[in-house]
C-alpha cells in the first residue's frame, strides 16, 4: 500500500508547523523522516493518523484521495502508529491493552480476549516478537512495551505503519532488535515511516530518507549519504560531527569517590558500592540504559540525596554529608539531569537564573542587597560568551528554546571557580547544533584541567566525548574501560553482560 | 524613578483581569441588590416599571455605598472636610488589612499558602495589648514596646508553621487552619483569666491600652484614622524591596517558583519555608497591633474580625504582587466602610458586601471563565501565584 500527502500545511497560531508538504511512501519501503527538534515530524504524523486536521493539502492511499478526520479512520484505511510516547495503560496486560478501544463482549457480557490473545500469539511468532499476552505492561521493558504498540497497529491490518521517534527510549541492543523488525515487516510489504533524528539509525535501515527543516522539506537523500551531509542538511548549515579533540593530559585525581552507597527511606539500595576516581584533564563517561541508578548517583556526588555512605573527596577533602550549596562551592560545576525540573526556573530570568547559586556572593549582592545592574551586565557577558539566542538578559528562561535553556545552565556552572564538572545527560532533546556547542564546551572544560564527570546515555555522545568509560548497571558500576572499546561490547556491559575480553 | 514606572507598568498589565473580575462582581451583586428588594416582584407585569425599579435600588444601594466609604455630603454641614469622614474609615479598615493582605501575599511569592493571617493576626493582637496595658513607658517608646511584643509572638506563631512544614512535612494549609482554632479559644481563654480581665467588667474585654501605646491621630479627634495606615503603606513597601532587592527576597521566590531548582542551586528550603513563615506571621501580628494600638485600644473576643481571612481575597485579588495587596485592600476597606452605611441607609443588608467579595474571589479564581466572558485573549493568567495548594 502507497500513502501520499500532498501539500500539507498545519499552523498553530503564527507558527506554521508543517508548510506545503508533498511527500510519497511506497509500498513495502522504510522511509526516514529526519528532522531536529521542532521541524514538524510529529505534527505530520498526527495528521496523517488523524490526531490532527490539516489547514490545508490532501491524503491519498493507493492514489484514492481519502478524508482522515480521526485515527479509527486511519486505521481503517490501514494505516497504524506507534507514538513517541506510549499509549498503554500500565496496569492492564498486553492483551486487554490490545482491545482496548475495541472490546468485544461474549453472550454473557464478560470481555472476550481469547481471539486477542490467539492474535498476539501469531503475530508475535510470525515476527520474532516474544511477547506474552498475559503479561503485565507495566512490568515489560520499554522494548517490550514498544511492541506491545507495534501488534497492536498490526492486529488492525496496518499496512502503513508510522514510528515516532521509537528508539529514543530503547538501550543500544533494543535498538538494534527493533530495526531488525522493521525489516521483517517490510519484507512482509508493510510501509514503514521511521521517524528519528539519529543518523546512524537512519543509515542502517531506510530506503529513503525525507529531511524536515522547519516545518518544510528541504531535501531527500539515500542511505548512502554521509553523515555529515545529513546532519547539514537537517541543521540548515555545515556540521562537524567528529569531535576533535586532543588526546587528554591526565593531572592528579580531584574527584576521588569511594564505596559510595546510597539507599532510599526505606533502606532500599538505589545505587551500591561505587568508586571511581576523575583525574584532571579527562572525561570519564558514566554509560548505562536510563534507570539504572545514574540520576541517584550524580545526585549524591552534590549531597542531593539523604541516604549515602562512603566518602567523595574533592581535591582530597571529604565533602558526604556537606550541604549542596557547601558543595557546589567545593568546587563542582553541575549540569542536572532535567533543565525545566530542576537546572532552571522557568518564570525568572535569564539574568536571574544566571545567579542562582552565587545570588549573595559579590559582586551580585552586597550583604543584604543585590546589585541588580551588575547582575545584568553580569549576564549580558554571559549571553555573548555562550552565544545565548534571546531577545535579552530580561527575557524569562521559559521562552528560550531548549538549547539555549541548556546554555544558561552551562554558562552559571561554568562561570564559577570550579575544579569539577558534573554533567548529567548534558544534551538530551537538544538539536544536532546545541549538541555540538555543549560538546565543545565539555571538551573545553577538560583541556582547562577539570575532571569531568559525564553521565550519558547516548552511545554516541559517550564516543564523541569520553577518555573512560564507567558502565552503569542496576545502581552498580560493572566495569571501566577504555574508549577504545568496540560499540557493541559496551552495549553488551550496558545490558548486563560482561564480554570475554575486557580490561 | 524608571524603576517605578517600570513596576507600575508591569502592574496594570496584570490588573486588568482583577479590574474585570471586579467589575463583574459588582455587576452580578447589582443583579442580587435589585431581586432582593421585596417591592420588585410585584412588577412583573410593566417590564420598564421592573427595570426601572429594579436599577433604582442597585443604584442607591451602591450610592449609599460610596457615601460610606469615600464622601457623603450629608455630613459637610458643620465642616465640610467632615464629609471625608467616610474616606478616613476606609483607610482605617484598610490598614490592618493591608498588613494581613502582605502576610499572605508574601507566603505565596515562596510557594505557601497561608491561610492563618488570622490566628497570626490574634497573636499580635494579644502581644500589642498586654505590653499596651500592663507597662508603663515613655511615648514613642511604649508604642514601640506594643509593636515589638506583637511581631514576636505573632512571628513565632506563624514561623511554627514554616518549621513544621519543613521538619516534617506537614501540609501548611492544614496546619495553618488548626492553629487558626487554638488562636480563637486561647484568645478566649485568655480573656477570661485575671491578668486579661477589665476591672468592673465581666465580659470578655482586656483592659485599654496606655494612651503612651496608642498610634497617634492624623487629623484630630473627630477622626479614627491613625498612623497605622502609614505605618502598613510602609511595610509594603519594605516588603517589596525584601522581594525584589534582598537575597532572602530572591531565595524566597526561588524556593516559591521552583523548589527543586532551588535546592539543586543549594538553597536551604527549611530556612526559606521558617524564615518565610516568621515574616508572614509578624507582618499579620502588625495588623493586630494596629487595630489594637489604632482603632480598638483593647482586645476583645472579635478583635481579628475577619482581617485574617480577607487577606486571602486581598492577595489574590492584588495577585501575589505588594503593590496589587495595597490596592485590593483599600478596595476592600471601602466595601465594608460602605457596606455599614448601605445597610443603614438602604434596605440593602451588608451580606451584600461579602457576597461582592465571594463573587471577585470566584472570578479571580476562574480567569479562563472572565476571558470567555470579556473574550480576552492576552490577558496575563494567575501563573505568578506561586503555591501550589494540596500539591505543594
Ligand atoms: N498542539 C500544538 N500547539 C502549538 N504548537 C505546537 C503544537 N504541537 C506542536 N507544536 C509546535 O510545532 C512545532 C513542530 O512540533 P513537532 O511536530 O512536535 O516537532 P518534531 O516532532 O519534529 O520534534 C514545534 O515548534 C512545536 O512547538
Ligand atoms: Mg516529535
Amino acid at each position: 500500500m502507497s500513502v501520499e500527502l500532498r501539500g500539507i500545511t498545519k499552523s498553530f497560531g503564527a507558527l506554521v508547523a508543517n508548510d506545503g508538504i508533498d511527500l510519497r511512501v511506497e509500498t513495502g519501503e522504510i522511509h526516514a523522516i529526519l528532522g531536529e527538534n521542532g521541524a514538524g515530524k510529529s505534527t505530520l504524523m498526527n495528521i496523517l493518523y488523524g490526531l490532527l486536521s490539516p489547514d490545508s493539502g490532501q491524503i491519498l492511499v493507493d492514489e484514492k484521495p481519502i478524508i482522515i478526520s480521526e485515527p479509527s479512520d486511519a486505521l481503517a484505511a490501514g494505516i497504524g502508529m506507534v507514538h513517541q510516547h506510549f499509549m498503554l495503560i500500565p496496569v492492564f496486560t498486553v492483551a486487554e491493552n490490545i482491545v482496548l478501544g475495541h472490546e468485544k463482549v461474549n453472550g454473557f457480557g464478560v470481555l472476550d480476549l481469547e481471539k486477542a490473545r490467539s492474535e498476539i500469539a501469531r503475530i508475535s511468532k510470525e515476527f520474532n516478537f516474544d511477547v506474552d499476552p498475559d503479561a503485565v505492561v507495566e512490568t515489560l521493558p520499554v522494548g517490550i512495551q514498544q511492541r506491545v504498540e507495534v501488534i497492536r497497529a498490526l492486529i488492525y491490518n496496518a499496512k502503513v505503519l508510522i514510528l515516532d521517534e521509537p528508539t529514543a527510549v530503547l538501550t543500544p541492543q533494543e535498538t538494534d532488535e527493533l530495526l531488525q523488525v522493521m525489516k521483517n515487516l517490510k519484507k512482509q510489504g508493510t510501509s514503514i515511516i521511521f521517524i528519528t533524528h539519529k543518523l546512524r539509525e537512519v543509515q542502517e535501515a531506510a530506503d529513503r530518507i525525507t529531511i524536515i527543516r522547519r516545518g518544510k522539506i528541504v531535501g531527500t537523500a539515500l542511505p548512502t549519504a554521509s553523515q555529515e551531509d545529513l546532519a547539514s542538511q537537517m541543521v540548515g548549515r555545515p556540521v562537524d560531527l567528529t569531535m576533535n579533540k586532543s588526546p587528554a593530559k591526565i593531572g592528579k585525581t580531584l574527584l576521588e569517590i569511594s564505596n559510595l552507597t546510597v539507599t532510599d527511606s526505606t533502606g532500599r539500595e538505589l545505587i551500591h558500592d561505587i568508586s571511581l576516581d576523575v583525574h584532571a584533564g579527562e572525561i570519564v563517561a558514566v554509560a548505562g540504559v536510563q534507570g539504572n541508578g545514574q540520576t541517584e548517583f550524580a545526585r549524591a556526588i552534590l549531597n542531593l540525596e539523604e541516604h549515602v555512605s562512603g566518602s567523595i573527596l574533592v581535591d582530597g577533602k571529604d565533602i558526604l554529608g556537606e550541604t549542596v550549596r557547601g558543595s557546589l562551592h567545593s568546587g563542582i560545576a553541575f549540569i542536572p539531569e532535567s533543565r525545566e525540573l530542576d537546572g532552571l526556573i522557568g518564570s525568572f530570568s535569564i539574568a536571574e537564573n544566571l545567579i542562582l547559586d552565587t545570588f549573595d556572593l559579590a559582586p551580585n549582592a552586597k550583604g543584604l542587597l543585590m546589585s541588580p545592574n551588575t547582575v545584568t551586565n553580569e549576564a549580558v557577558k554571559r549571553i555573548t560568551e555562550f552565544d545565548i539566542r534571546s531577545q535579552g538578559a530580561n527575557e524569562l528562561v521559559s521562552s528560550l528554546s531548549g538549547g539555549n535553556k541548556q546554555k544558561v545552565v552551562l554558562a552559571r556552572e561554568l562561570s564559577r571557580p570550579v575544579k569539577i564538572v558534573v554533567a548529567s545527560q548534558p544534551t538530551r532533546g537538544l538539536d544536532v547544533g546545541s549538541i555540538e556547542f555543549v560538546h565543545e564546551k565539555i571538551v573545553q572544560e577538560r583541556d582547562a584541567g577539570r575532571a569531568v564527570l559525564l553521565f550519558s546515555t547516548e552511545l554516541d555522545e559517550v564516543f564523541a566525548l569520553a577518555d573512560r568509560i564507567a558502565v552503569m548497571y542496576r545502581g552498580t558500576i560493572i566495569d571501566i574501560v577504555p574508549a577504545t572499546i568496540s560499540r557493541s561490547d559496551l552495549g553488551l556491559l550496558m545490558a548486563g553482560v560482561k564480554p570475554k575480553v575486557s580490561s | 524613578m524608571n524603576k517605578f514606572k517600570k513596576y507600575i507598568e508591569e502592574t496594570s498589565k496584570s490588573i486588568a483581569l482583577p479590574l474585570l473580575a471586579f467589575f463583574l462582581a459588582i455587576l452580578s451583586g447589582g443583579l442580587l441588590i435589585a431581586f432582593s428588594d421585596p417591592k420588585i416582584y410585584k412588577l412583573w407585569k410593566s417590564p420598564l416599571e421592573f427595570l426601572g425599579t429594579g436599577f433604582a435600588s442597585a443604584g442607591h444601594a451602591y450610592l449609599a455605598l460610596i457615601q460610606g466609604s469615600i464622601f457623603d455630603g450629608n455630613l459637610t454641614s458643620k465642616n465640610f472636610l467632615l464629609g471625608f469622614y467616610p474616606l478616613s474609615e476606609t483607610f482605617v479598615v484598610a490598614a490592618p488589612l493591608i498588613l494581613t493582605g502582605l502576610s499572605v501575599t508574601l507566603a505565596f511569592r515562596a510557594g505557601l499558602f497561608n491561610i492563618g493571617a488570622q490566628g497570626q493576626f490574634i497573636f499580635g493582637a494579644i502581644g500589642a495589648s498586654y505590653v499596651g496595658f500592663h507597662y508603663n513607658l515613655p511615648p514613642v517608646i511604649h508604642a514601640l514596646a506594643a509593636i515589638l511584643g506583637a511581631i514576636v509572638l505573632a512571628g513565632l506563631w506563624g514561623g511554627l508553621v514554616g518549621f513544621l512544614k519543613a521538619r516534617t512535612g506537614a501540609h501548611e494549609v492544614i496546619v495553618t487552619i488548626m492553629l487558626n482554632y487554638i488562636s480563637v479559644y486561647f484568645l478566649l481563654w485568655l480573656l477570661s483569666t485575671q491578668t486579661f480581665l477589665r476591672k468592673g467588667r465581666q465580659d470578655p474585654i482586656a483592659p485599654p491600652v496606655n494612651e503612651n501605646a496608642r498610634l497617634p491621630k492624623l487629623f484630630g479627634m473627630d477622626y479614627r484614622i491613625n498612623l497605622g495606615i502609614f505605618i502598613a503603606l510602609g511595610v509594603a513597601y519594605l516588603i517589596h524591596i525584601l522581594l525584589s532587592r534582598t537575597t532572602w527576597g530572591f531565595q524566597f521566590r526561588s524556593v516559591g517558583a521552583n523548589t527543586l531548582a532551588a535546592k539543586t542551586a543549594g538553597m536551604s528550603v527549611p530556612f526559606v519555608m521558617t524564615s518565610v513563615m516568621v515574616i508572614c506571621g509578624a507582618l499579620a501580628g502588625l495588623g493586630g497591633a494596629v487595630q489594637v494600638m489604632g482603632s480598638e485600644y483593647a482586645l476583645t473576643a472579635g478583635v481579628a474580625g475577619s482581617f485574617g481571612f480577607d487577606a486571602i481575597t486581598v492577595a489574590l485579588l492584588g495577585r501575589a504582587k505588594p503593590l496589587g495587596t495595597v490596592l485590593a485592600a483599600l478596595l476592600f476597606g471601602a466595601l465594608r466602610a460602605g457596606g455599614l452605611t448601605m445597610q443603614a441607609n438602604t434596605t440593602t443588608p451588608i451580606d451584600i458586601v461579602l457576597v461582592i467579595q465571594a463573587l471577585v474571589v470566584l472570578f479571580i479564581a476562574a480567569p479562563a471563565m472572565v476571558r470567555a466572558i470579556f473574550k480576552l485573549k492576552n490577558v496575563k493568567s494567575g501563573t505568578d501565584m506561586a503555591a501550589k495548594g494540596w500539591n505543594g
